[in-house]
């Protein structure tokens, strides 16, 4: 039982280098929350289901409880915290708060990376594709109507008010 | 899709230079931490040379327990120290007992002692280092089990080979409560119809909220105090559980919460694992912390009452007018009574549901059995019974041929007739539930209906519209506890804010609450600006809940759709007293009368003289730092606190009579579905959703809970079931197999509201929130429309996946035996 395998992991995540010993087995969204206090990422079921640790890994959307820490060396990760620069929102975060697009801002975090991403890939998405990125992230709090509307009006589509 | 509208600025008190914040929707002040990932949820609490707690959880449904033995667990490394039953059982008592016996009986400890009674149960408990080495170690705790046959059909638990679950309450009955109102013989002499429908069943689930459960506790040894950072969002329940079972008073339990990732009601009953957490960082002497994994969440935590309505029979005249109902409802509680049996009572609450019968007799009989414990989930109690009264209504139009429509019209409770006093003695305090209906199928396109079933048609699927009209009653009087034990001291309510006026002129609220996305901090500042005169920007309302703010009584905590009424009075009584203290110290310092003075843009002035002014930090540094000279008898200390308590008496124990809770907020919802009769598979095509909540504070958060109420109200009706098979296996532990709704399962959504000002608060608002269950009937009406063109099937669950529409298709009969209707 003494033996643990560890490895020396070298990370970029949001414009910071890092480089830490990890367990091989410690999962991707634990190192980013325990070894490197970035907590903004959650964990809300233990089943790559819900998506609230989901963040950006080399321009991927990816859920980080999916994935080693040891399988990201090398990379560079996005996370939540990345996503204002200095204090200022992004528009798809000030988007989230101007149409209540959140309550308990639990699923938040990883719903924000989802929609980034989609963003990132089509500037312009209509509600059918807006679900279909999303479809991943649970959100238990707002039926997910308000964050259409919010991803939306980030995409400078006109949504009714 | 949304209608969102300024309703006209609620006046607190008169000035003309109110903002006039209440009424707008006001952009939360929680969002920019929240959107930045700089929340502070429970798991991101740590502390120095913390340790991670993981429970090893029985295997069994039922079985006794031979022994532990943690010794290979001890050994591992990175362990830290481990906790069983025996121990538990020698320094704590069990947890006190809500129910009149024989449930009173029951020994309920933080960990199982002697026999383990439902999978999943908490066993024994180990710390280590790290997480993973927590899990690990778990692994190596051998607990020799000796199983037990398994009881897990409610209706099954009082037969004669039923298993026992708790010895020492002689049965597996551990309450029930006949309750009667009217003359049930005469209603039924006086019918056309008697309308008897055997079964009905509401199926176990609960709202599963997206972050579990979970805590980070430090003991003081030296004034032998618990800091205990959690998301439990009742802490005065909890402190009241934990504190004489840990034989301490409640100065020793000091709970701490900031962020919570939704509670719904399922964070209520936290406290067996709060004190399991307590006892390890007393014994380790270091802080442990303890965050549940989903899998042990679904296991083991806050399912939702599993409900069965027997051999009901229901008074009718020939024109659709109901007189009564008679039935029996078996409440499946779980294995453990940790809020239970108030359920008993809570659905008293809205006895007559929102129609005019007066004759009702229900018996209520609530059981143990070999699963997990229940307790709230939104909508509590009262959601199954609205989804019985409503399936009754719909029953009853389908045997009769009458419109349902109009069979509700006709027996709604009139808004003329409002406050309505119930037959049990409750009022509902306002309300207007036939333009309530009207709104919600205009929203659906009422009118065309016929030419929408008929392209339905066309295209082979069957088209169904269904009505689910409930209400959110909010504000407990804690009273109607004693109609469960009448040996029980608790009646009435309450809820703690304090404000403050610092040395800087910073406003600073705190509140007794515990929010989960509610946005308390932002409707509190809503009312704080418009009494002060001052912009929302100005108010800063702490985050969360700490027991040493002092702004926190026995009932404080978020639950039960109240902070509208019992927060916000709290913060509008604390806010008035501070306002009244302004004006005293301004009117002293500028040599005036305190009637002479007005609170407007940030100052304290002189109505005649607005140039003779103080602004907000003048007043704060006076009083906190500069306060030299003051005329002696000034009783002004800037810092407010103010407990509110709502006007209620205790109910009549005998008759089962009184007031239980002080709003009635109301929910009326309209589903179109479309059914594939091929295979059952069905399609929820449009949605409306009205609601009525009194004074809306901030509109675009009620409408927020309206269609989060409404999301997991649709996630119930079809799919979400905690399904056990007979050995009490848990068959939907985690989100595989448990479906709650996605992002592509949302219906198109149409909300619109109806405000009725409640009479009885200080504002008018109504609590609300919890208003999800007309969602559920809503689909269950509209699929047993759709079915009457192919078999009539008579839907009788809540929950109706598409296999089970498939059975109401291919088998209708047997769903129809369960109805039958009599001349009388």
């Amino acid at each position: 039982m003494d033996v643990v395998t560890s490895q020396t992991v070298s990370v970029e995540v949001n414009g910071t280098s890092y480089e830490r010993e990890v367990e091989a087995r410690r999962l991707l969204i634990h190192f980013l929350r325990d070894d490197l206090d970035l907590t903004g990422s959650h964990v809300g079921c233990d089943t790559g289901n819900c998506g609230a640790c989901s963040v950006i890994l080399d321009g991927t959307l990816v859920k980080s409880c999916m994935l080693l820490a040891v399988q990201t060396d090398g990379a560079s990760i996005e996370t939540v915290e990345g996503l204002a620069e200095e204090e200022r929102l992004s528009p798809l975060q000030q988007a989230f708060s101007d149409h209540h697009a959140l309550q308990c801002g639990y699923c938040t975090p990883g719903m924000l990376m989802s929609a980034t991403a989609l963003l990132r890939d089509n500037p312009s998405p209509s509600d059918a594709e807006i679900a279909k990125a999303i479809q991943g992230n649970i959100c238990r709090c707002t039926g997910y109507w308000n964050i259409f509307e919010a991803v939306k009006a980030a995409s400078g589509q006109e949504v009714e008010e | 899709m949304s209608e969102t509208t300024v309703a006209e600025p609620l006046v607190v008190e008169q000035g003309e230079t109110k903002p006039g914040y209440a009424g707008q929707n006001v952009a939360r002040k929680e969002d920019k931490r929240l959107v930045q990932g700089e929340g502070v949820f429970v798991d991101d609490v740590r502390r120095h040379n913390m340790g991670y707690v993981h429970f090893v959880r029985s295997p069994y449904a039922h079985a006794k327990i031979r022994s532990v033995d943690v010794a290979k667990a001890l050994d591992h490394p990175g362990v830290l120290g481990t906790m069983t039953g025996d121990e538990v059982a020698l320094l704590t008592d069990p947890f006190f007992q809500i129910s009149s016996p024989p449930g009173a009986h029951l020994k309920d400890y933080c960990l199982a002692v002697g026999k383990a009674r439902f999978v999943g149960e908490p066993v024994a408990a180990v710390v280590a280092t790290t997480r993973e080495g927590a899990r690990d170690a778990s692994e190596l705790i051998e607990v020799d089990y000796e199983p037990l046959p398994a009881l897990t059909d409610a209706r099954q638990a009082l037969g004669e080979d039923a298993p026992l679950l708790h010895d020492e309450a002689g049965t597996n009955l551990t309450w029930e409560g006949v309750y009667e109102w009217g003359d049930l013989d005469q209603a039924f002499a006086e019918a056309d119809r008697v309308i008897k429908i055997s079964e009905l069943h509401f199926d176990r689930f609960n709202s599963t909220p997206l972050e579990c459960n979970g805590a980070l506790v430090e003991f003081n040894r030296g004034t032998g105090q618990w800091t205990i950072h959690t998301n439990n969002q009742f802490p005065g329940f909890a402190a009241i559980m934990m504190g004489p079972a840990m034989r301490v008073g409640l100065d020793k339990l000091r709970f701490v919460t900031q962020d919570i990732g939704g509670g719904f009601g399922n964070k209520i009953t936290s406290h067996p694992q709060l004190v399991a957490c307590c006892l390890l960082a007393r014994k380790l002497k270091r802080p442990v912390q303890w965050t549940e994994w989903r899998t042990d969440f679904h296991l083991s935590m806050s399912h939702g009452n599993e409900r069965w309505f027997q051999d009901t029979e229901v008074a009718i005249k020939e024109d659709g007018t109901l007189l009564g109902f008679r039935t029996t409802a078996v409440d499946d509680a779980g294995a453990w009574l940790r809020y239970e049996p108030l359920g008993g009572v809570i659905w008293a609450q809205v006895t007559p549901g929102m129609y005019r019968w007066r004759h009702i007799r229900l018996d209520f009989k609530q059981v143990v059995t070999n699963k997990a414990p229940v307790s709230p989930n939104r909508g509590y109690s009262r959601m199954q019974h609205l989804w019985f009264t409503e399936r009754v209504i719909d029953i009853v139009a389908h045997e009769l041929g009458l419109d349902p429509v109009e069979v509700r019209k006709r027996n709604y409770i009139k808004a003329e007739e409002m406050p309505y006093e119930t037959p049990n003695g409750c009022i509902y305090d306002s309300g207007d539930y036939t333009k309530m209906l009207e709104t919600a199928l205009d929203l659906i396109g009422y009118d065309e209906l016929d030419s929408k079933r008929a392209d339905a048609e066309s295209r082979g699927k069957l088209l169904g519209l269904g009505i689910g009209s409930t209400l959110d009653s909010g504000t407990n009087n804690f009273g109607q506890s004693r109609l469960i034990n009448p040996e029980l001291q608790f009646s009435g309510n309450n809820e703690v804010a304090t404000v403050k006026l610092d040395i800087f002129g910073e406003i600073v609220v705190t509140l007794g609450t515990t929010p989960q996305g509610q946005s308390h901090e932002t409707t509190a500042s809503q009312v704080v600006a418009d009494i002060l005169g001052c912009s929302v920007d100005d108010v800063n309302v702490r985050a969360g809940h700490d027991s040493y703010w002092n702004s926190h009584a026995g009932f404080s905590g978020t639950y039960a759709s109240q902070f509208a009424v019992t927060g916000l009075g709290a913060v509008k009584g604390a806010t008035d007293m501070l306002a009244e203290q302004m004006k005293k110290l301004a009117s002293v310092v500028l040599g005036c009368s305190p009637e002479e003075i007005e609170l407007a843009e940030g100052q304290a002035r002189m109505k005649a003289n607005p140039e003779a002014a103080l602004p907000f930090m003048a007043l704060g540094a006076i009083i906190n730092a500069n306060n030299a000279g003051l005329p002696e008898d000034l009783d002004v200390t800037l810092n407010c606190r103010y407990v509110y308590r709502p006007p209620f008496d205790p109910p009549d124990v005998e008759r089962k009579y009184g007031n239980l809770t002080l709003t009635y907020a109301a929910q009326v919802h309209v589903a179109l579905v479309e059914v594939d009769p091929e295979t059952g598979v069905y399609e929820i095509v449009d949605y409306a959703a009205v609601d009525d909540c009194g004074v809306r504070i901030n509109p675009q958060v009620v409408e927020g809970q309206v269609m989060g109420a409404t999301a997991q109200a649709l996630g119930a009706a079809t799919h979400e079931t905690f399904t056990y098979d007979e050995d009490g296996n848990l068959l939907t532990p985690n989100f595989y197999d448990y479906h709650v709704p996605h992002a592509l399962d949302m219906p198109p959504l149409k909300t619109g509201y109806v405000e009725s000002a409640s009479p009885f608060t200080s504002m008018g608002t109504k609590g609300m929130g919890e208003g999800g269950g007309a969602g559920i009937h809503a689909v269950c009406a509209a699929l047993q429309d759709a079915l009457r063109a192919r078999g009539n099937a008579i839907v009788y669950d809540s929950c109706n996946p598409y296999h089970r529409v498939w059975e109401l298709l291919s088998n209708p009969d047997e769903s129809r035996r369960r109805v039958t209707v009599e001349a009388t």
